[in-house]
């Protein structure tokens, strides 16, 4: 075994030890970041789902649908938390605003396809037997596209949860507050929260994609869960 | 004759700054022009190169494995779980995972963004290449196209819209990304916000700038690609990404 190599193995022994010694500072931290998340994420659902349904159902809208993606990408995460800490300054709302702002563009996205791309001949038969836009709204477009809905707030999740982290620059709190503050921690400290982290989203991710199946019609089902988080 | 008062106001000196930087006003021109050549432009540069390396070896590595996948499709599935996971992964608990085996480097950086745009890069390639219709293939077939003219005159061609998407979309990620590289090394663009957040009342014009140059950059790489879709496909449907 080579000197880099035993080094390695006793930086993953320390952060597991670290884990091991301060599970309620941890848990404590993971619970600041799901908080976190949680409120982004809500704000997130609440303006992008009605929009992006709205839009899917009048067939309009699909540049705005796919700029939102485009630019939800390429908008960093660290930009957005900077610029709205000049405007809002340091804190939750700040951070919460940023990582909301970040969460919008998949589920945008997403629930526009989703109901954009309902087989137009069924929304036909039901208009022919009479639906009202908005019981074509609830019993077909809405049940047809609740594989993509949930897509875009999986894909939305797992973005907040794991952007965060970051967060913790700018006074957001969570286990980042241990990864960015070395000095304070130790290496120990910055690894194990590191691998909280990873698990936290992880979890977030494979928990929702759970969800995700038992909610989607059975005659939906074969839609996959893997794959690129569009 | 001056004398100071003992106890008097402490007033920070920020140098030889205009009264808009000193005075931390929404934006200050002169700042930017000022500071260009120190921090601007080599972070932007510093930026540009993290990005192309990390999408040019991501692309030399998705490109093989989707060929093989292509090739193989029960190789698919298992790829796409573990590249679901891997791109949930926060790249600031990757960056720091990765230190002690390739240490405080650009290596550490770009292995995490190189294994990114692999998460992106190779579901779209592999779609791209399945997505030739049977008719197209059994027709090429019927040609009596072998199996590799098959791949190079009908499968890539046709996979070339998705390819672009893909890199499309790895190209603006990996812009965003890279700025998180900020918490590990003194490079690229997240670099002097990550500096501007460090103080107790962040400088906004540096901020705003360096957050303007990120995301210009991302917008022009996108446009480039457009640009070459364009060129190299112009049969390729508008929309199609």
């Amino acid at each position: 075994m080579t000197f880099a190599d035993a080094a390695n193995l006793h930086t993953f022994v320390d952060a597991i030890r670290f884990i091991g010694d301060h599970p309620g500072f941890l848990a404590t931290k993971a619970l600041e970041q799901l908080e976190l998340s949680g409120a982004a994420l809500a704000i997130a659902i609440a303006v992008a789902l009605p929009l992006g349904v709205a839009l899917g159902h009048f067939h309009r809208g699909s540049s705005l649908a796919i700029g939102a993606s485009i630019i939800g990408r390429g908008l960093p995460s660290l930009v957005l938390i900077a610029a709205f800490l000049t405007v809002l300054g340091i804190g939750f709302v700040n951070n919460m605003v940023a990582l909301a702002v970040l969460g919008t563009g998949p589920i945008l996205t997403n629930s526009f396809d989703g109901v954009d791309r309902v087989d137009r001949d069924a929304v036909e038969a039901a208009r022919g037997m009479g639906m009202t836009r908005l019981q074509l709204l609830r019993r077909i477009e809405l049940p047809l596209a609740i594989p993509l809905l949930f897509t875009g707030i999986r894909v939305s999740a797992v973005t907040i949860v794991a952007t965060a982290p970051i967060a913790a620059i700018a006074g957001g709190g969570g286990l980042g507050d241990v990864i960015v503050n070395q000095a304070s921690y130790r290496l120990s400290g910055v690894f194990g929260a590191s691998l909280c982290v990873m698990v936290l989203s992880a979890g977030v991710f494979l928990a929702l994609a759970g969800i995700q199946i038992t909610v989607t019609p059975r005659g939906l089902r074969r839609t996959t869960l893997t794959g690129e988080p569009s | 004759m001056s004398t100071r008062l003992a106890g008097g106001p402490v007033i920070p000196n920020f140098g030889q700054g205009s009264s808009c930087v000193t005075g931390d006003h929404t934006f200050c021109w002169d700042w930017v022009r000022g500071h260009w050549h120190d921090t601007l432009g080599p972070a932007l540069l510093q930026h540009i190169e993290l990005t192309a390396l990390a999408v040019g070896i991501g692309f030399a590595i998705a490109m093989p494995l989707a060929l093989l996948a292509h090739r193989y499709r029960r190789l698919e599935q298992p790829f796409g779980v573990f590249s679901a996971l891997l791109y949930t992964i926060p790249s600031l608990a990757l960056f720091q995972l990765l230190v002690p085996f390739t240490g405080i480097t650009v290596t550490t950086v770009e292995v995490a963004l190189v294994s990114y745009t692999l998460v992106i890069l190779f579901p779209n390639i592999v779609a791209g290449l399945h997505g030739a219709s049977d008719d197209v293939l059994e027709a090429a077939r019927g040609m009596g196209l072998t199996r590799l003219q098959v791949l190079t005159r009908i499968e890539l061609p046709l996979a070339a819209p998705a390819i672009i998407g893909g890199l499309r979309i790895a190209v603006v990620s990996t812009v965003a990304i890279a700025t998180i590289a900020a918490f590990l090394l003194p490079q690229g663009l997240g670099y002097p916000i990550f500096l501007a957040l460090k103080e107790p009342t962040p400088f906004k014009t540096e901020i705003y700038s360096a957050g303007a140059l990120a995301v210009a950059l991302a917008l022009g790489c996108d446009a480039l690609l457009v640009a070459l879709r364009r060129a190299l496909i112009p049969w390729a449907r508008k929309g199609v990404a």
